[in-house]
């Protein structure tokens, strides 16, 4: 397989996972949280400090990362399980904005805007993951295993009552549904899987800043899910498709290289005005907005 | 035996009093039916002892047990349960999940590791088909027409088999055959011993069902009794018909 197409795969599987584990909150509980970048920033600078200042390897940094994007997520999500619709989106939004600004200017610990250089190619069972089609499998298996989690969670009682809490909670609560409880544990459950991308791009790219986890990501996520459908497995993995493969699409139809990143911005925006008009559950979703 | 009690029940928004120290009882294995024009507080009162609403004063007794505050999510431990006078379905779910989320675990944990069991599925398929809807299981809430919502939200209700059940307005704007797959499914209630506040403006239907009947206006108690007398009294007429 080409280099080139094996980077796209890998930055598929990494926004994949992204998208699913945003789905199980946005699509099937309907909590639009703006926070989700923040939690793919956390798992990737902690990949980073850890691996490059401390020698962790590769995966008790991402179990550490997993574990401090689970903490702060219980933290905030204590806080957000108690609001919901633009509360709770502007909450989100409050967070993800104190995760950017600590990136930011928290210099000693994130090297602040300069960002982290360095970061280690893993190496798992004998593969030398610095080679990308080592990297690949790494990365695919990753996703296999996160989109079992997810589809673990979605086909379970579980799952159809945060169906249920996405259509009326209040109705859901009168069955007897403590629906703080389960708003709670599916952002901690969404929060841990994002943090396993964030470990995957940090040891891809091999270099973090803060610019790649601000609020701007977090409304990426938002288009391909919403693209792919809400509250569908398989259309995140449509819309992750469809968004990691457009900007290049658009280089191949001659946009120069910096026109072409400036489109992709365009692009993004204009799809959601579009997608909301014509079809707002998607193009596979089972949930219309 | 009062099931249901409510002492100086009060509820106010910015001042204005919606609830205004209530004390009325529902007896145990009696319909106890609701009425007053509108506005005169018979939702904000199924809203508070469902815990939509909370109240600013006075107590809910519940067989025995007082509470100064309800909390929606353990109404099923007091066996209370209810409709809503709005339906409020589980609209882009089926019809089965719609039934299915109220039987199978509330557990936060254990719930993720459960989907249904098959007496769960026997469950629901015995209540879908008593309200005629199990051929639609597979069909979006959605989809249903206003008098099958009706029916899928008494479903609901009967998948519950709560003690206590609140109506609010369950015939509202239903044609004659569904009101009577309606009136049959509450007298069966009413014959497995289960106590129903029916909350209800057809006066004919209050007549046929109810054993005791509350009169509110403006959040307060105008008259209570049989229902045959209550609706005789000329300040029950006055009130309700303006007459």
């Amino acid at each position: 397989m080409p280099a080139y197409l094996i980077h796209l795969a890998i930055l598929f599987s990494i926004y994949a996972i992204l998208a699913l584990s945003l789905n199980l909150i946005f699509g099937y509980t309907g909590l639009m949280s703006l926070a989700h970048a923040a939690f793919f920033g956390i798992g990737a600078y902690t990949v980073a400090i850890l691996t490059t200042r401390y020698n962790f390897n590769f995966l008790s940094a991402t179990l550490a990362g997993i574990i401090a994007a689970i903490i702060l997520a219980a933290l905030i999500g204590f806080v957000l399980s108690k609001f919901k619709g633009d509360y709770y989106t502007l909450g989100s939004l409050g967070f993800n904005f104190i995760i950017f600004a600590t990136m930011l200017n928290l210099q000693n610990l994130t090297n602040g805007p300069l960002g982290i250089p360095g970061i280690p190619r893993p190496n798992f069972f004998g593969l030398d993951s610095s080679i990308d089609f080592n990297f690949l499998l790494l990365s695919t298996c990753c996703l296999l295993l996160v989109y079992l989690i997810c589809r673990f969670i979605v086909n379970s009682s579980f799952g159809r009552a945060l169906k249920a809490i996405r259509e009326d909670e209040q109705a859901l609560e009168i069955f007897g549904y403590n629906v703080r409880n389960f708003k709670f544990l599916v952002f901690v459950i969404s929060a841990g899987l994002a943090a396993i991308a964030g470990s995957l791009f940090a040891c891809f790219i091999t270099y973090i800043d803060p610019t790649t986890f601000g609020s701007n990501e977090s409304v990426f996520l938002w288009s391909i899910i919403i693209l792919g459908g809400l509250a569908n497995l398989r259309g995140s993995l449509l819309g992750a498709l469809f968004l990691i493969l457009l900007p290049e699409a658009l280089r191949f139809v001659g946009f120069p290289e910096n026109v072409a990143a400036q489109m992709r911005q365009l692009v993004y925006g204009l799809l959601l005005v579009i997608l909301m008009m014509y079809r707002p559950q998607g193009l596979m979703g089972e949930y219309k907005l | 035996m009062k099931i249901l009690e409510t002492h100086n029940l009060t509820k106010h928004f910015d001042g204005v009093y919606a609830v205004n120290g209530l004390d009325i009882a529902f007896e145990q294995g009696a319909i106890t039916g609701i009425i007053g024009p509108n506005g005169s507080g018979k939702s904000t009162l199924t809203n508070l002892l469902t815990g939509i609403f909370g109240f600013n004063h006075g107590t809910v007794m519940v067989e025995g047990v007082t509470l100064k505050k309800i909390s929606a999510y353990k109404l099923p431990a007091f066996g209370i349960t209810r409709t809503f006078q709005e339906v409020r379905l589980f609209e882009q779910m089926t019809i089965l999940d719609n039934i299915l989320v109220t039987l199978t675990s509330r557990h936060v944990f254990s719930s993720l590791f459960e989907t249904h069991s098959k007496l769960h599925l026997k469950q629901a398929q015995e209540i879908l088909e008593k309200i005629g809807l199990w051929e639609k299981k597979n069909q979006l809430a959605h989809n249903l027409s206003y008098g099958q919502r009706k029916l899928l939200e008494i479903g609901r209700v009967l998948a519950m088999d709560a003690k206590i059940i609140l109506l609010d307005e369950p015939f509202a704007g239903l044609f004659a055959e569904m009101i009577k797959v309606i009136v049959k499914i509450i007298e069966e209630l009413k014959q497995q011993g289960k106590t129903l506040v029916l909350i209800e403006h057809n006066m004919e239907l209050i007549r046929e069902l109810c054993d005791y009947l509350y009169v509110m206006d403006e959040g307060k108690l105008l008259a209570e009794g049989k229902p045959a007398g209550v609706l005789s009294e000329k300040k029950v007429v006055e009130a309700y018909l303006g007459e």
